[in-house]
């Protein structure tokens, strides 16, 4: 049993990511999305929270907000919308952190 | 009922600052009508939306709170109030509304609808669950 | 897989109706069923044929008619939330005695029970807003 979070908002604007992170257990998995992907980035103090975490980062929306994936913490995963569809699939239930 | 499915609609936005709150109660009390297993979680700053003493008259809103109370008559009698969001907030029990519900397998007894769980169990009762609802 | 989407968020104000949109082509592509598509809150806004964007950039309206009405997907805009925000069919307006009416093609009003009926009967809700 294991739960999709969706994270969208940077982890400098809100505390989702800090509440996501915080309360993933087992096999959930993370998934940043629109401005959620900041909180990805290895420069940016908030990477912190997702260190030991399964992260994954939506590609497009990295792209759009000019981040390359070299600046990415170690361990981010790379997906695009396909890629969404199949965590969606492969997880039990999906929790976005509104 | 074999398709019968565990719902928890969560909570994290404050009352009238955006119109979050109200309109997911609007969700739940039409969910009572498809006889599921409801729950609710109020964390983050959603715990206010259950404190007492909510007057609206000065910001021309109509005053939804009283709603909360009527969950027991919809048959929703598990709200689940995350401890670290109340302490982080400076809130105890006593700043909420009491909620509670009749059981009428023992004498219309009433009892308490809000379950006090920390941040982890919190995670545990989310992972029971079937769908999870957000606003 | 079937799929019940909500989008809470309107067109072009937040990205959630384009990344619902995105998300909704994705599963269809890879052969997923979409249940119902659900626009609650200010994703009522998505269902408006009024809409004038500028051309060089994409149309968020258009492009749900066209994707619901390619695969036939339920695109059900909540009745609550849309009399609140001026979203208004041939039934609506003349329930409510509004002289226009201004629903974009392949959308439809409906209660909320619709979106319950979507949790009960699809494999995933996938929530998309702010």
């Amino acid at each position: 049993m294991s739960i999709l979070h969706l994270v969208n908002k940077s982890p400098y604007e809100n505390s989702n990511l800090n509440t996501a992170s915080s309360i993933m257990k087992g096999d959930d998995v993370l998934l940043l999305i629109e401005d959620g992907v900041y909180g990805a980035v290895k420069s940016g103090k908030a990477s912190a929270m997702i260190a030991g975490q399964k992260v994954s980062v939506l590609g497009p929306d990295l792209a759009a907000r000019g981040i390359s994936e070299d600046k990415l913490a170690d361990g981010v995963d790379v997906i695009d919308y396909a890629g969404f569809v199949d965590l969606v699939e492969s997880n039990d239930k999906v929790q976005s952190w509104l | 009922m074999s398709d019968t499915k565990k719902f928890l609609f969560i909570n994290r936005k404050a009352p009238y600052g955006t119109i979050y709150a109200w309109e997911s109660l609007e969700v739940v009390l039409i969910s009572a009508a498809f006889e599921q297993d409801v729950s609710l979680a109020f964390m983050d700053d959603g715990v206010y939306q259950l404190t007492k003493g909510q007057d609206t008259s000065g910001i021309g809103m109509k005053n939804f709170s009283p709603t909360y109370a009527a969950l027991g008559d919809y048959e929703i009698t598990k709200i689940y109030v995350e401890k670290e969001s109340l302490e982080e907030r400076g809130l105890t029990l006593d700043d909420l509304q009491h909620l509670v519900w009749e059981d009428e397998d023992e004498d219309y007894a009433e009892k308490d609808s809000i379950r006090l769980v920390s941040r982890a169990e919190l995670g545990d009762v989310m992972a029971e669950q079937d769908v999870l609802f957000n606003f | 897989m079937k799929f019940t989407i909500q989008v809470n968020e309107g067109p072009y104000q937040h990205q959630s109706a384009d990344s619902a949109y995105h998300f909704a082509k994705a599963a269809l592509e890879k052969g997923h069923e979409i249940f119902r598509i659900f626009f609650y809150h200010d994703g009522v806004n998505n269902g408006t044929r009024l809409t004038t964007p500028p051309q060089d950039d994409r149309n968020i309206v258009t492009r749900w008619t066209e994707l619901g009405q390619a695969h036939d997907i339920d695109m059900v805009v909540c009745v609550a939330a849309a009399q609140r925000r001026g979203i208004v069919d041939d039934g609506e307006a003349e329930r409510n005695g509004k002289d226009a009416t201004n629903i974009a093609p392949g959308f439809r009003i409906s209660g909320l029970g619709q979106l319950v009926e979507g949790g009960i009967q699809s494999d995933r809700l996938i929530v998309f807003g702010d």
